[in-house]
């Protein structure tokens, strides 16, 4: 996926092939955006909470620097070794130092999305470690050798089915098993295993408090904890954006978050973790990777907010039709094309434009990220900065010129119906895209303008 | 009360029904409507799609054309939300402020200022209403499904008002229909699924004709169901107001 | 510059100008009406719950659900025939990999989420709650306590090294959104309300 050439328009086409499964996949992920909203509908406070929680992460990013050294000082005091990696390949090696200094060669990982971003699995591979998702959304698409094609459901897009022909190939299920409990208990039965036998666990963090210098992970599965708990040594990688001020406001976070996600009141577990068990280790790797310079971008530095509960894509229209994978990057959908660019503007130019600017993204967002108005400034930048299609500015140009002049506007719209009523040959045809699937409006007669100066006499100036 | 009236330019051209309509209807409810006609467009064609810095001209024909006025009304959510929200000249930063202050949305007008209670319309037909996501999400004209609050509608409100109409209920009553200004040709695909899935909803309900605040939404609509061959129509919320 | 110096730099270079944190204390909420908002929202995150008034009565529903040879762990000093400080001492993985039912104090239950907070204390060793294959836990009817906003004040009051909230059995559905209870974790889990603790 990473190394495709197309962008989110060719690859949202490739998935429009099969309609059903657009249908099926938009239905999937409505029924969570349902289920998000009954929910919230039952927190009176819902919109204050959301208020609150933008207030803190604003907060946290005024005051990161501050943060940052208080988590770090509190988290050392704890006996939690902390590493700051400035970027993707940094934070790689780190894992792999740890791993070697561990004197093994294969560790268990729960969700990090942080470690999709750094490529951390593709690295370990090559350098000879074995890393197994315990996930079971992303042990599948690990299985299916693909990214997850959202944060939180790493394998909306595959049904039952093929997950039970992946089970099959991969873990010896017999073929044609589709029930989701057989698979689940397949795969609980795998990971066991897994969990009783690997001495380094990585986790992904979901807040980090500065205050005490613990950290906290969310899960329903209990797969970061049997991970966690079983090894000996534990690495807790985060971006350096994750931390919070006090523990106190957990209580406005975790009220927000498995909400917003899937319409739980909370996940089954949420696990504080504060010091290593006697005689084990515990890292946290604190990942740059491009915040910082998002962190200056005046426009797009409220995007450093988000906790990652997906409820944006959920909601969006257009990622429920394309699916995450079009979106060519490690987090999909609205909030994945505002934080994109930041990486690479010239691979992620596609993204802001994969969107309608509907704005109910930013409208579930519980910590209220304008991602909409953020998809907009995006625009702006990635054309001044030269990462338009060249088709593009030649038509916008066009449209510039004649929508800069009304008498030339008025010709334009007048020749422009009339060719489409006496050719319309001239416009209807396959290349214009509009006309693939839809028909052109009918021309009418006169425009608006011209029928006013017929029948209110006077026309103003 | 003086009124300017700003009629988008594909609405100018291609739906001059829905004009004439939001003029009539203000006449009729005794505003003195004002048409100036070296309007061209708001610019939102442009900077929605990046090329915000080409709109220079646009915005001073519009500051040109509409300074004059006590209020700008527009039969359309989409444009009015690009002038409130982008609307500027450098050489002239207060008169952008000031239209973007009086800048309304035909049936936010109606509701908010002309505080209209009563219409003398009849539309016999079962309508469903499109929320456009710029009117709805963008000026705040109808509460919307993701927010925790009370629920209200300024053109459900309107419609109500009109002898024999019959409003149908959807299931999904404000996901967003794809047009997207130049988002309906460069992502084609998922434009096209997403007006198909809009349309459906409104046909499955026995709808006759969809309405709404935007007709670029319903251009878009229209062009679906057309090619389905469907004989539901499409119809600016202006001409059901005004419908005798 | 090391990396630690080179981030930190980029982050006071870069991080706006300072803003408050908000006010948090108009959520906080009286106590009253908890205990059946909680009842309700552990069975929707696929709780069970009974109401129990000695440790006997635990032994009994436990005997009457699990049968006979199981093996059952417990860390409540009170239910003694399932308490061993020598079995607790031993964190081997292979002491604990088998452990059929986990019986648990917890500290208190949050009404709005069916949550249960328990801390290293009351687990003994931290995999106990999640390798189990179901878990047992006790409660005081009268540590329930409205919202997540009053967990985090009786929080702030306790120590630990590591601790959790814990809502309902493991689950996922990841699977095409089917939900399927007993994921990695334990394939149920029994909170026992203790309404005259002894």
């Amino acid at each position: 996926m990473e190394n495709s050439t197309k962008d989110h328009a060719e690859l949202a086409q490739d998935f429009n092939r099969d309609e059903d499964r657009v249908n099926w996949h938009d239905e999937t992920l409505w029924f969570i955006r349902q289920k998000r909203d009954k929910t919230a509908h039952q927190i009176p406070e819902w919109e204050a909470l959301r208020e609150a929680a933008s207030q803190i992460k604003n907060n946290v990013l005024s005051n990161l620097h501050n943060y940052l050294v208080l988590f770090e000082k509190n988290a050392v005091t704890n006996g939690i070794v902390v590493h700051w990696a400035a970027d993707a390949s940094e934070h790689n090696k780190i894992v792999h130092k740890l791993i070697s200094e561990a004197n093994v060669n294969r560790m268990v990982k729960s969700k990090s999305m942080l470690t999709e971003e750094c490529g951390l699995n593709e690295y370990l591979a090559e350098h000879g470690i074995e890393v197994i998702d315990s996930d079971l959304g992303e042990r599948i698409v690990q299985l299916a050798e693909e990214p997850p094609s959202h944060i939180v459901l790493p394998c909306i897009h595959k049904k039952k089915e093929e997950i039970g022909e992946i089970f099959h190939k991969h873990l010896g299920i017999e073929a044609n098993i589709s029930d989701p409990q057989f698979l689940t208990e397949t795969a609980r039965g795998h990971l066991r295993e897994i969990f009783l036998t690997r001495k380094v666990a990585l986790t992904g963090v979901n807040f980090a408090i500065a205050e005490t210098g613990e950290f906290v992970v969310c899960t329903n599965e209990g797969n970061a904890d049997m991970g966690a708990h079983l090894a000996d040594v534990h690495i807790a990688s985060m971006g350096i954006e994750k931390l919070i001020p006090e523990r106190k406001h957990l209580g406005v976070f975790l009220r927000l978050l498995t909400r917003s996600a899937t319409g739980q009141p909370i996940t089954t577990y949420s696990s504080h973790f504060k010091k290593p068990r006697d005689g084990k280790k515990m890292h946290v790797i604190l990942v740059d990777n491009g915040r910082t310079v998002q962190l200056g971008r005046k426009d797009f530095r409220n995007s450093l907010k988000c906790i990652r509960c997906a409820a944006c894509m959920n909601t969006c229209p257009v990622y429920r039709r394309s699916g995450g994978h079009s979106y060519h990057t490690a987090v999909a959908g609205p909030i994945g094309s505002i934080l994109a660019p930041n990486l690479d503007m010239k691979k992620y130019a596609d993204l802001p434009f994969a969107s309608t600017l509907c704005g109910s993204c930013s409208n579930v967002c519980p910590v209220k990220i304008d991602i909409h108005e953020q998809l907009y400034k995006w625009r702006q930048v990635l054309v001044k900065n030269g990462y338009a299609p060249a088709a593009k500015k030649v038509g916008m140009q066009l449209m510039t010129w004649t929508l800069s002049s009304p008498g030339f506007y008025h010709t334009v719209g007048k020749v422009g119906r009339l060719v489409m009523k006496h050719a319309p040959f001239a416009v209807n045809n396959k290349l214009n895209p509009w006309f693939k699937q839809r028909d052109m409006p009918y021309p009418p007669a006169e425009s608006f303008n011209e029928w006013y100066a017929k029948n209110e006499g006077k026309t103003h100036r | 009360m003086k009124v300017g009236l700003f009629i988008p330019c594909y609405v100018d051209q291609f739906y001059p029904n829905a004009a004439i309509a939001t003029l009539r209807l203000l006449q009729k409810l005794g505003v003195e409507v004002v048409y100036p006609s070296k309007q061209t467009c708001c610019g939102q064609p442009m900077a929605n799609s990046g090329f915000e810095h080409l709109t220079k001209r646009c915005n001073e024909l519009f500051i040109e054309n509409f300074e004059e006025f006590d209020y700008i009304v527009a039969p359309s959510g989409s444009c009015v939300l690009h002038i409130r929200d982008h609307l500027h000249d450098d050489k002239n930063p207060e008169a952008a402020k000031r239209i973007s202050h009086k800048i309304y949305e035909l049936t936010a007008f109606l509701t908010g200022v002309l505080k209209v209670k009563s219409l003398a319309a009849k539309f016999p037909y079962r309508v469903g209403i499109h929320q456009s996501c710029h009117g709805q999400r963008g000026l705040h004209i109808s509460s919307m499904t993701e927010l925790v609050s009370p629920e209200f509608s300024k053109p459900n409100s309107l419609l109500n008002m009109v002898q024999d109409i019959e409003l149908i209920h959807l299931d999904r009553k404000d996901e967003c229909c794809g047009f997207g200004g130049t988002f309906c040709v460069t992502e084609e695909a998922v434009s096209v699924k997403m007006g198909k899935d809009r349309v459906e909803d409104h046909l499955k309900h026995g709808a006759e004709y969809i309405t709404g605040v935007d007709m670029s939404c319903m251009m878009h609509m229209e062009g679906i169901l057309k090619r389905l061959g469907s004989k539901v129509k499409v119809i600016h919320i202006a001409e059901i107001l005004n419908a005798e | 510059m090391n990396s630690r110096e080179k981030i930190l730099s980029a982050v006071i270079a870069n991080q706006p100008e300072l803003v408050p944190l908000p006010e948090l204390s108009s959520f906080e909420r009286n106590a009253s009406g908890c205990s059946d908002k909680f009842v309700a929202m552990l069975k929707s995150v696929g709780g069970f719950f009974y109401y129990v008034s000695s440790y006997d009565e635990i032994i009994n529903i436990l005997l009457s659900v699990n049968g006979e040879n199981k093996k059952i762990i417990s860390t409540v000093t009170e239910l003694t025939a399932y308490y061993s400080e020598e079995f607790l001492n031993n964190p081997q993985i292979s002491n604990i990999h088998d452990i059929d039912v986990a019986v648990l104090k917890g500290r208190f239950g949050v009404a709005e989420n069916g949550a249960i907070w328990l801390t290293d204390q009351e687990m003994r060793q931290r995999a106990l709650p999640f390798i189990c294959q179901h878990l047992a836990v006790i409660l005081n009817a009268d540590s329930i306590i409205p919202t997540m906003h009053e967990a985090y004040e009786l929080i702030s009051k306790v120590t630990y090294d590591f601790a959790t909230f814990i809502a309902g059995p493991s689950k996922t559905a990841d699977i095409e959104q089917s939900l399927v209870i007993g994921a990695h974790g334990p394939r149920s889990m029994t909170v026992f309300v203790m309404i005259n603790d002894q």
